[in-house]
């Protein structure tokens, strides 16, 4: 047995998952209409490829990656793209952004599909099928994957596959591992192939025994490749909130703490949740891109049930699915602790969308009006980063950013353990989330102040060498004149010589005339 | 007697030679503390200080010649820094002042644009691109929404749209909620 670690802090709320793991994952019906939003990832959006009236196939790339972090985009069913359009999406703002409109003809006509055996590949070129592949982290942050596996020189020793799902409500990942088990792991494989690390730990919250048995027996089932020299194991950890954090699971599984500013790459460590490697085998051993994944829909609802469904596919249609129950006031996506409200209801699902929560006042009664901080510090006894979650309160309200920052604001993963135990209901996370946008939009208009300044610099000595070169040139001029003029003047007569010297006068007027004209028009 | 008056020259000496060393080792070329100040103003360039630029006007606060709320693209959050940074009170802009106005980008209406070059010449962070008789275009990443390439267009092409807020640019919004104490103490009184 595996000693265990522990990091700091931690809640146990109610972890209402049983609701939605009494059925299997089914599989949503094709929907009458997508919408696929071409920036799902961390990073830069994907450029449209495809334009409206073009008819394209299941799997067929609408969305070239554009930048270095950034991740393909496609058609996750055949059809015909009717528009591509700004269109509400699945963000806390509310604001609309870039979608291809896709409207299915049922055929499900497949692209080409190739499988690629990934040992005849180096990391490199799997990378590039990833990107390609449209393959982003779906824990929830979509971090595109190819750049979590483009290490340096750093050694990988432990790979870590996340499957703690902490939040409350979610059980996406928890189905996934139960029913696809083995491909979970050889998709491991496969993202240890390309660390090159030395062992495959599969963190799971001791919540899911059907998971962690599965796992279990998808390694042993796997036989030798898996276990050569190479051990991949199944790690249960004790359910806590935010188990899942990947620093956190770092922590509890290997001992090691991920330092402020660092990551888990400099320590050792990757990880990759387990959808993420399910989807990683699904590119490489099926040549399919991501279109779909596996969905919570849950809470007020008559059958909480997880769905496999297309990306793009319309909440609205997800909600009918599992019969939302009439007192619904709004959706939440993500889990209770670090979802957000949706904006709208016909927004489309995307690659990190794990869950949907139907709230109700009876589920999530409204909080009391919050009252001021009375420093009872029960927020410091459950931060799991280790921070003074009352202090940067105060500096968030106060806006001294500086000093939030010097606090360790960024390393605080907005994971709502403060808010929850917070006994003044102050909405805490709302105000570090507040704190960090600021100091994120200062820092950029910072930078775009300093590009201003060298391109200001630039352009004064650029006008000023203009200048000097503008007066060299006339100089020179001006001195060829006065010795072709000192050859010509001896063989002349007086008067003839009197005659040049007032026509010089006047080039010189006008000369002078035009000097400051071009300083005029400088100025 | 005579030993001491050798030792204090000696000393004096000595002394004399490492300050003077000091003051061409250390010399520092330009104003730091102009520098400073134009480290923490916007760079749009504008001259709405009635300084030919940033710098200058960095120059003049320097200086003691100008007043630190001179700059309208800098907000009432540039005053407060520059107050910070030079120790003296917050002054709100005065009167003849323009006000800050959100962040914009100048747009050229490229079919009514004939190609005259004005422009490009009054930009100060080159973001303008075209040539004589050519159509021109701006560098929308680089235009600093400075307005010093409206009033030269004899077209009148050049727009100054608000940037505004995208999904790429939204920031979260400072929580607003009532605290209950204050809520009760309203409804006693």
């Amino acid at each position: 047995m595996r000693k265990l670690h522990h990091f700091h802090g931690g809640v146990h709320p109610p972890s209402n998952k049983a609701q939605s793991t009494r059925t299997a994952i089914a599989h949503a019906p094709l929907p009458s209409r997508l919408a696929v939003p071409l920036h799902q990832h961390a990073g830069e959006a994907a450029k449209p490829i495809v334009q409206a009236g073009d008819r394209v196939l299941k799997g067929q790339l609408i969305g070239m990656p554009d930048g270095f972090v950034s991740s393909a985009v496609h058609a996750p069913t055949s059809g015909t793209i009717s528009a591509i359009d700004m269109q509400l999406i699945a963000h806390p703002s509310g604001l609309p952004n870039l979608c291809a409109t896709l409207i299915p003809d049922g055929r499900e006509e497949w692209i080409a599909r190739r499988s690629v055996d990934y040992r005849e590949h180096s990391s490199a070129e799997l990378q590039h099928l990833l990107r390609m592949a449209g393959v982003v982290g779906l824990g929830g942050a979509g971090f595109p994957s190819d750049i979590k596996l483009r290490i340096g020189k750093q050694k990988i020793t432990t790979l870590i596959l996340n499957g703690a799902e902490c939040e409350p409500y979610i059980s996406c990942d928890d189905m996934l591992m139960r029913e696809r088990a083995v491909e979970i792991v050889q998709g491991a494989e496969i993202l240890r192939y390309m660390l090159d690390a030395d062992e495959v730990l599969i963190g799971v919250e001791d919540n899911k025994p059907e998971a962690i048995a599965a796992l279990q027996q998808a390694i042993t089932a796997g036989g030798s490749a898996l276990q050569q020299n190479k051990r991949h194991e199944v790690v249960t950890i004790p359910t806590i909130y935010p188990g899942g954090g990947a620093k956190q699971l770092i922590r509890v599984i290997t001992g090691l703490e991920v330092p402020s500013g660092k990551l888990p790459t400099d320590v050792g460590v990757q990880c990759f949740n387990v959808a993420t490697a399910y989807t990683v085998y699904r590119a490489l051993a099926h040549g399919e891109p991501l279109l779909s994944r596996v969905i919570t829909i849950t809470g007020n609802v008559r059958n909480a049930q997880n769905y496999e469904a297309l990306i793009g596919t319309p909440i609205t249609e997800l909600a009918a699915l599992a019969g939302t129950l009439p007192d619904t006031s709004g959706y939440i996506m993500g889990g209770p602790m670090m979802g957000f409200p949706l904006p709208a209801l016909d927004v489309p699902m995307v690659k990190a969308t794990n869950c949907i929560i139907a709230a109700s006042e009876k589920l999530f009664p409204p909080p009391p009006l919050p009252m001021p901080c009375i420093r009872c510090t029960r927020c410091v006894d459950v931060c799991p980063a280790d921070l003074q979650p009352q202090d940067l309160y105060w500096f968030a309200q106060s806006r001294e950013f500086g000093r939030a920052q010097k606090f360790s604001l960024f390393d605080c993963i907005e994971c709502g353990a403060c808010s929850y135990v917070c006994p003044s209901h102050i909405p805490l996370v709302q105000y570090y989330r507040f704190a960090k946008s600021e100091i994120r939009a200062r820092e950029h208009d910072k930078q775009l102040a300093d590009q201003a300044r060298v391109r200001h610099e630039f352009h004064e000595q650029r006008i000023e060498r203009e200048k000097r070169e503008k007066a060299e040139k006339l100089a020179a001029r001006e001195k060829a004149a006065q010795t072709a003029k000192l050859a010509g003047t001896q063989s002349l007569t007086p008067q003839q010589q009197a005659a040049q010297t007032e026509l010089e006068a006047g080039r010189a007027h006008i000369i002078e005339l035009a000097k400051s004209e071009v300083e005029h028009v400088k100025e | 007697m005579l030993s001491a008056l050798l030792v204090m020259a000696a000393i004096a000496t000595v002394l004399g030679a490492v300050l003077g060393f000091a003051a061409i080792k250390f010399h520092s070329e330009g104003n730091p503390l102009a520098e400073k100040i134009d480290a923490v103003l916007p760079q749009t360039q504008c001259g709405q200080c009635s300084y030919p630029g940033c710098k200058p006007y960095a120059a003049a606060i320097a200086a003691g010649e100008a007043d630190i709320n001179r700059c309208p693209p800098g907000g009432e959050e540039g005053i407060q820094k520059l107050a910070d940074l030079l120790g003296v009170e917050f002054k709100p802009f005065g009167s003849d002042t323009a006000a800050p106005k959100p962040k914009s980008v100048a747009l050229i209406d490229e079919s009514t644009c004939i190609g005259c070059t004005l422009c490009i010449q009054a930009c100060p962070v080159d973001a303008i691109v075209g040539a004589a008789k050519q159509m021109h275009t701006v560098i929308a990443a680089e235009c600093t929404g400075c307005e010093l390439c409206v009033a030269p267009c004899p077209v009148d092409c050049i727009s100054m749209p608000v940037i505004g807020e995208k999904i790429g640019n939204w920031k979260w919004k400072y929580p607003l909620h009532a605290f209950a104490v204050a809520e009760t103490a309203e409804a006693t009184r």
